[in-house]
């Protein structure tokens, strides 16, 4: 019909697509109105020019896929899943979720399980498995890790940059510490006596209560960040629970193992529901971790309860900013701590949390924090840790080196691990997470 | 309970920029956005008003915007605001990006050619267009790249010479040097010679004015698609003006638009140094309201409601394209704080059956007060600290009358000024400055 006639008056159009279909992204695919903006926010496409960019790999390659029998292009295994053309598209398009789907089928069905490649993709999404076997001898593995030899057969065996320093396990994982404490037990006394302090109505407050999803990092490697998430937490009165757990699955989506991120997910999603209905909200302390709660889980997997998990999960600051006065808290505390270079890693742009580690800090006397700047690190969790995209996530994280050293600071600040990593490796910096500062600033030794 | 400010704008396009820096001048000012800013999209042309609102396709274009002001119906944001907070609107603007645009010396239109070969009437426009402007006596070459179909040179060229342009364009098609996708994006070329990157053993600026000389047959100025840098524009620019002896200018382009993103750019650099909090990421999707009074915008942060709380709140999310205005098969909304929207009730009166007749959803939009304060159907203020800039006011066709920039300049300035003295505690009810109803 065209515009000029006058429909019936009772013509209704009708909906022709059913939307109960598993994985159907008709709906993003039609959204997509091809401006390409999500194209200039790629970090990898801004330096690799093999990549074709976020707009084919989401919605045109998903309509490629309706006829015939295409495969599924392999630059997909270039994206690292930084996750920016999600906030860059002013259409709404679930790239990310396209990105991840076709990936999984790529994976699934066109790479070869024998191959180096896939071993060594299938080894580092799988790093919280290394780090339990590495963090039962840790200063073995650390000294093993650190060899010349090892690094030069991860290299030439298994494609990992021998550039990289694999990160140290910490001599006593943060589970390790946690249980040594007293567990939740410990954490509930010394949540009643913060509150006692506070005073108040809030003494006998049983829901301030948050279960801790450390992520793998904190637990094997940094787990003075989980120490800090803690102590902040018990010192707003809140107790602290620390429920079984496994890898958030970020390394795996990144990856195409979505069998691997299912397994963990079933874990994580039984596991935290569970606290949750206990009264307790969900936080995380790394920034990718939060986000693939959030995000990812629901977008990816269908399971019971896992929206509810995505509905009352938060980011450790994010969580203090929305249910307590952090700032006011902050006004009279005076640190002392290094001024920070501060890194936004990608993920927690995309949860809207770029400018919060900065601005909490600007209520803290003693320290500076001078933000960096949006240009992605470049290592992306995973990416940077195989050689053939060694040289890229470089080449990308090159605007944050300089930033970083033009920044008034020698100390950097972020809330992603991998991020951290890349900060360090690209400046020599030490690195500290925000909860480390809060730390500081409003627990007293 | 504790995500509080002064002020809370909603929308990151150029209205609620200029309301937040217009508001950071009297307070707190906090600004979100859903996703990134929509300047990007833009063609980076300011416009204040290029054709009379009721002019119909044939039209001549308006040579002295601000003489037209006058001329403006009933409830059209210009007619709200007034005049002067146009004016004070552009000075922000000019005082927020500096040397990078032009315009500020006259109230007079300049002419700016399009990528499509049209004449755009307009205020302000980036320097890279300067040496481009219609209204210069000066032979021009437009150079398109074959692989970027968005700008055919030859056809552009053409377009001018039928608009009766006072010079002679030529247009020719050269291959970017190099060896780029097919499909390489804009920012792929901007970076190229930002860096002056080496391609196939020649920089990137040489190569490029290399494979131009040979159609340059005596033009004193040069036109590109607009992808010559985005760091550093005016470099790129005059290198390549002195290596091609001609004046070089950029043609600005549909999104996404270089020009558009060093204009975000610099907005947002202005944000900072004003010390606002801009952040993107959720949307904001209603309202806590009490007394005729907002308490908080609720902004969705994966599925949980997270209250921001403010004194004064400015609605700038845009129109029916930037989905500050949404509509079904039954009505048009505004979805957040669920403002009154005037349209007719059969949704066949809502557009022309001519595709390019005078469509009345162009006009759909909130109704404001000479506050810009959102009114209910009854003609009373929504809310008392809810004031309303840019794409998401009704009354006007921006895209007819070429006035988007202005307006939104305008009113965000208008309404930013407003909200910052009220939570200020510098006025009570807050009339706007340069008012003159």
């Amino acid at each position: 019909m065209s515009d000029a006639e006058s429909p019936d008056d009772d013509f209704e159009p009708v909906q022709v697509f059913g939307d109960e279909t598993e994985m159907d992204l008709r709906p993003g695919s039609d959204d997509c109105y091809k401006c390409s903006t999500c194209d200039t926010n790629c970090p990898v496409a801004e330096v690799e020019d093999e990549f074709p960019g976020p707009k084919f790999q989401g919605p045109e390659q998903w309509r490629l896929k309706r006829k015939g029998d295409h495969d599924i292009d392999d630059s997909v295994m270039k994206c690292s899943n930084c996750m920016r053309c999600d906030g860059a598209c002013p259409s709404n398009v679930p790239l990310s979720q396209m990105h991840n789907t076709a990936r999984g089928e790529y994976v699934d069905e066109q790479m070869d399980k024998l191959s180096v490649e896939y071993l060594r993709n299938r080894m580092l999404s799988n790093y919280r498995l290394l780090a339990s076997l590495g963090s039962k001898v840790p200063r073995l593995a650390n000294f093993v890790m650190g060899l010349g030899v090892t690094s030069w057969l991860g290299e030439k065996v298994m494609g990992i940059p021998s550039e990289r320093e694999m990160p140290e396990f910490a001599t006593q994982t943060f589970r390790e510490w946690w249980s040594e404490r007293g567990g939740n037990a410990t954490s509930k006394e010394r949540a009643r006596e913060a509150r006692a302090e506070r005073g108040g109505s809030q003494v006998s407050n049983p829901d301030k209560r948050v279960a801790y999803f450390h992520g793998c990092y904190a637990n094997y490697n940094t787990p003075e960040v989980g120490k800090a998430m803690v102590r902040v937490f018990e010192s707003f009165g809140y107790e602290v629970m620390v429920p079984p757990q496994r890898c958030s699955g970020t390394p795996m989506f990144a990856n195409g193992m979505l069998d691997d991120a299912r397994r963990a997910a079933e874990t994580n999603v039984e596991e935290f529901v569970a606290a949750i209905g206990d009264g307790a909200d969900v936080v995380a302390s790394c920034t990718s971790c939060s986000m693939s709660l959030r995000q990812e889980y629901p977008e990816l997997f269908d399971l019971h309860g896992i929206e509810d998990l995505s509905n009352n999960t938060y980011e450790a600051l994010e969580y203090l900013r929305i249910h307590e006065d952090l700032e006011g808290e902050l006004a009279d505390t005076e640190v002392d701590f290094p001024d920070v270079a501060y890194h936004a890693p990608c993920h927690a742009r995309n949860q809207g949390l770029e400018g919060q580690a900065v601005e909490v800090t600007e209520s803290i006397d003693g320290v500076e924090a001078h933000d960096v700047g949006d240009s992605c690190s470049g290592i992306s969790g995973t990416y940077g840790w195989k050689e053939e995209h060694y040289d890229t996530s470089m080449k990308i994280g090159e605007e944050m080196f300089e930033h970083m050293e033009a920044a008034d600071a020698d100390t950097g600040m972020t809330e992603c691990p991998t991020c951290a990593m890349q900060m360090e490796h690209g400046t020599g910096y030490e690195i500290k997470h925000p909860l480390e500062l809060l730390e500081t600033a409003l627990v007293e030794e | 309970m504790a995500i509080r400010d002064d002020v809370l704008v909603v929308g990151g396009g150029l209205a609620g920029v200029a309301a937040a820096l217009a508001a950071s001048e009297h307070a707190d000012v906090r600004l979100i956005s859903h996703k990134q800013s929509t300047l990007r999209h833009a063609s980076g042309l300011v416009d204040v008003l290029g054709y009379p609102p009721e002019g119909g396709e044939d039209a001549d274009p308006i040579a002295e915007p601000f003489d037209a002001l006058a001329d403006l119906p009933e409830g059209h944001p210009y007619e709200r605001v007034g005049a002067d907070a146009v004016r004070e609107g552009l000075a922000l603007f000019d005082d927020a990006v500096g040397d990078t645009y032009v315009g500020s010396h006259t109230d007079r239109n300049a002419l700016v050619p399009t990528h499509g070969g049209t004449v755009k009437p307009t205020a302000r426009y980036p320097k890279s267009a300067a040496a481009g402007l219609a209204s210069d006596g000066r032979d021009a070459l437009l150079v398109g790249f074959a692989a970027l179909t968005d700008f055919d040179a030859p056809l552009a060229a053409d377009h001018l010479a039928a608009a009766g342009v006072p010079f002679e364009a030529r247009g020719a098609t050269v291959r970017f040097p190099g060896e780029f996708r097919d499909d390489a994006k804009v920012t792929r070329y901007a970076h190229a010679l930002d860096r002056n990157e080496d391609l196939n053993g020649v920089p990137a600026r040489t190569a490029l004015a290399e494979a131009v000389k040979p159609h340059l047959d005596g033009e004193e100025r040069v036109g590109f698609p607009a992808v010559l840098g985005d760091d550093d524009p005016c470099g790129v620019r005059a290198s390549l003006a002195e290596k091609l002896d001609a004046d070089v200018f950029e043609v600005p382009m549909g999104p996404p638009s270089l020009p558009g993103l060093r204009l975000e750019d610099r907005l947002y650099a202005a944000l900072a140094e004003a010390g606002v909090h801009a952040e993107t990421g959720n949307p904001a999707v209603e309202v806590e309201a009490e007394d005729g009074r907002i308490r908080a915008v609720v902004v969705d942060r994966t599925g949980r409601p997270v209250p921001y709380h403010a004194d004064q709140f400015v609605l700038a999310t845009g129109g029916l394209v930037g989905k500050g205005i949404d509509s079904d098969r039954e009505a048009v909304r505004e979805p957040i704080f669920d403002c009154h929207v005037p349209h007719p009730s059969d949704r066949y009166d809502w557009f022309d059956a001519d595709a390019f007749g005078d469509h009345p959803f162009a006009r759909f939009g909130v109704d404001v007060d000479s506050d810009l304060r959102p009114r209910a159907a009854d003609g009373t203020a929504e809310y008392g600290n809810l004031r309303a800039a840019g794409g998401v006011l009704g009354g006007y066709d921006f895209a007819a009358e070429k006035s988007g920039g202005g307006v939104s300049l305008a009113t965000g300035y208008a309404a930013g000024t407003a909200a910052g003295r009220a939570a200020g505690g510098e006025t009570s009810d807050a009339a706007i400055p340069g008012d003159t109803t």
